[in-house]
């Protein structure tokens, strides 16, 4: 470990996963391992009891999140990590998660799918899983990053968002981002602001209800073993937890569950632009393929090119009004990822000129090259290839 | 106190058919709690989805009511994240052993200091008498006309195998026998596993015409015995009641076991 200052480490993509957790006060891990994702959890299962806290192998994907969530009831911090098949697994917990409402970290470190794909490989192949891949109506949060010091960062933010809208969040690196190594600050206490939980203030002896909402929109909690006893489904449920069918109820409950989200997603949005203001050409990226775009970027601005990146790091909720904004006038916008156009699809649907967007992927298991993207961008120019 | 005292009145009527056995389960649980003083604030119930999960809504605990088959994952993160609660889980068959088994044998394998209460009616009641992996071979389900083909498990032996340091087994038709069980699997520290035989009158009962719940409860009165019972050399059909397994040992924890 080289340390040119003493918080300055250079570690592994996991490792940076493993220490935005501890920083943001993970307390409780649950998992199954599987690659790319499975150093997180020996990561853990040293340093987490080392600091207090508790680490759990499980007998699968399933067990792990729902344990987690059983512990989160208990006021912990949890979080849990996995990749596509285990990710898969997962979906019916992640609707309960939205359903009752419990502050919750699944990391997904994606890899080639489906089924068992390519394990070892990378992808983006997941981006609408982490969407839609829970059965229902609901809204979701989820985060990505491309280089070190962001995975830090956005595991950090991750655990505040969960806390703050009392939300599942959806941490979704992929494999390339997992296995680097860079170098990472990380920060003193205090440097970056932690979000604890909202508890209730209702005294012992008073009703307290659950899932009644303040006027914020917000639903302070009470720990399993607390003072106030109540009901957790993930039925439709009234502001005692109870399961209801009143029509009312379940329109007004679905309501509040995308609304929460999603009428945020202005406050939630996390992205980072490059050259962006005089750029006639605009990237859009994410993960480690922003890496590849701003390296694409970077080459062509020496030669004179007006391009600029946007990386976004928020992918759900989807971002639309930045990504409307910043595409506005563009010539050309090329999405770069590594799927078959999964956010290209949702940048169409937002944009004025949606005949603009062009999409520079691969799927393969191979890395996008700044050579893949300026390929389709010659194409797109009529430059021939 | 009176058993209401402990129901949160508010959420009754419950969803039970009359006759059946879950109603029964419910009142044995509360008078184990009871018999023991624990307060409603040290007890967590956490269960799955079935007619018998339906139990934790009306209990006045913290209770959560969670996905078919999980309610031992989402108790392990209960019980490891508030190690002094006490968490008990009541389940039905099917949930307890076809969708949940990997989470039961794995509950018990790690012997993690839950009390899993097993409403066996041989059925799925909630999803209208579908076979379970405790209907025994031949008998009737809206999904097996001609009779299960399939073979039943043994609770017990299942339980015994897989590791769980208590192993009881009681039915609906002995009330004061079930909440001792009940009691003594509360108590216990480590993974106890109470299965109780309970009727499903409306679905497991009428397809097989075993009559209603009362004569459902004879059933169970007549066909079983108490372990070790002489009467077993001439029935050897009758199940055994009892308790099979009470293992003192170290109780668990993830970090590794410590002495109790
Ligand atoms: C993942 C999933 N699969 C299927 C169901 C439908 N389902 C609900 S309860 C149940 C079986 C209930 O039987 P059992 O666990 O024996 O409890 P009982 O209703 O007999 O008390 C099934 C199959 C479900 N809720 N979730
Ligand atoms: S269907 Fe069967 S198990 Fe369900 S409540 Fe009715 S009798 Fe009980």
């Amino acid at each position: 470990m080289t340390s040119e200052r003493p918080n300055m480490r250079f570690i592994q993509g996991n490792e940076a996963i493993a220490e935005g957790a501890l920083y943001a006060g993970l307390q409780f891990y649950a998992g199954y391992p599987i690659t790319p994702s499975t150093e997180i959890a020996e990561i853990l299962s040293r340093r987490l009891p080392e600091m207090g806290g508790t680490f759990i192998q499980m007998e699968d994907e399933i067990a792990s999140l729902c344990t987690i969530i059983g512990a989160s009831l208990t006021g912990l911090k949890v979080m849990t990590a996995t990749s596509g098949p285990g990710f898969s697994l997962m979906q019916e917990a992640i609707g309960y998660a939205v359903m009752a409402e419990v502050p919750s970290v699944i990391v997904n470190v994606q890899r080639g799918g489906p089924s068992t794909g390519l394990p070892t490989a990378v992808a983006q192949g997941d981006v609408n899983q982490a969407r839609w891949g829970t059965h229902g109506d609901h809204a979701i949060v989820t985060l990505t990053a491309s280089n070190l010091q962001d995975v830090f960062l956005m595991t950090v933010a991750g655990f505040n968002m969960a806390e703050a809208f009392r939300t599942p969040v959806i941490l979704l690196f992929d494999e390339v981002v997992a296995h680097m190594r860079e170098k990472v600050v990380v920060p003193g206490p205090g440097e970056i602001e932690i979000f604890e939980r909202l508890r209730t203030s209702v005294p012992e002896g008073t009703n307290y209800h659950p899932y009644l909402r303040r006027e914020d929109g917000r639903l302070p909690m009470s720990d399993f073993g607390g003072v106030h006893r109540y009901n957790v489904t993930g039925l439709v449920h009234d502001m005692w937890g109870f399961p209801s069918t009143d029509s009312t109820i379940a329109y007004d409950l679905l309501h509040h569950l995308v609304d929460k989200l999603e009428n945020r997603a202005d406050s939630i949005a996390r992205y980072k632009e490059y050259f962006t203001d005089d750029a006639r050409v605009l990237l859009i990226s994410y993960g480690s393929s922003a890496r590849s775009a701003l390296q694409m970027v970077v080459d062509r601005r020496k030669k004179g090119g007006k391009l600029g990146l946007l990386e976004l790091q928020s992918l759900w909720p989807f971002p639309a009004e930045t990504v409307r904004e910043k595409c506005e006038g563009r010539t050309h916008i090329l999405v770069v990822e590594m799927n078959m156009g999964q956010i290209c699809h949702e940048v169409k649907k937002v944009v004025s000129r949606p005949e603009r967007v062009f999409l520079a992927n691969r799927f393969d298991g191979i890395f996008i090259s700044p050579g893949d993207i300026l390929r389709v961008l010659n194409m797109v120019q009529g430059k021939g290839v | 106190m009176p058993v209401k005292d402990y129901l949160r009145l508010r959420f009754l009527p419950h969803i039970w058919c009359p006759g059946c056995g879950h109603g029964i389960v419910m009142s044995g649980m509360i008078r184990a709690i009871e018999e023991i003083g624990l307060e409603k604030n040290e007890v967590v119930v956490v269960s799955g989805i079935g007619c018998s999960s339906r139990m934790a809504g009306y209990l006045d605990f913290h209770t959560m009511h969670t996905l078919h088959g999980r309610a031992l994952a989402f108790a392990t993160g209960v019980k490891l994240g508030r190690p002094d609660l006490t968490v008990i889980v009541p389940m039905g068959d099917g949930d307890a052993l076809a969708i949940g088994g990997n989470h039961f044998i794995h509950a018990a394998r790690r012997d993690i200091d839950l009390t899993a209460v097993i409403m066996n009616n041989r059925i799925y009641g909630m999803t209208g008498g579908q076979g379970s992996p405790m209907t025994p071979q031949g008998m009737r389900s809206t999904t097996a006309p001609r009779g299960i083909a399939d073979a039943a498990f043994d609770l017990v032996e299942l339980a015994k195998g897989a590791g769980a340091s208590f192993v009881a087994r009681t039915t609906t038709f002995h009330a004061t026998e079930l909440t001792r069980m009940i009691e003594k699997a509360i108590r216990h520290k480590g993974f106890s596993v109470v299965e109780v035989m309970s009727q499903c009158p409306t679905y497991y009962g009428r397809q097989n015409r075993l009559g209603n719940g009362v004569e459902m409860m004879k059933g169970f009165r007549d066909n079983t015995t108490s372990i070790g019972s002489k009467k077993r050399e001439a029935r050897p059909d009758l199940i055994e009641r009892g308790i099979f397994v009470d293992e003192d040992r170290p109780v668990y924890s993830p970090e590794g076991l410590k002495a109790d």
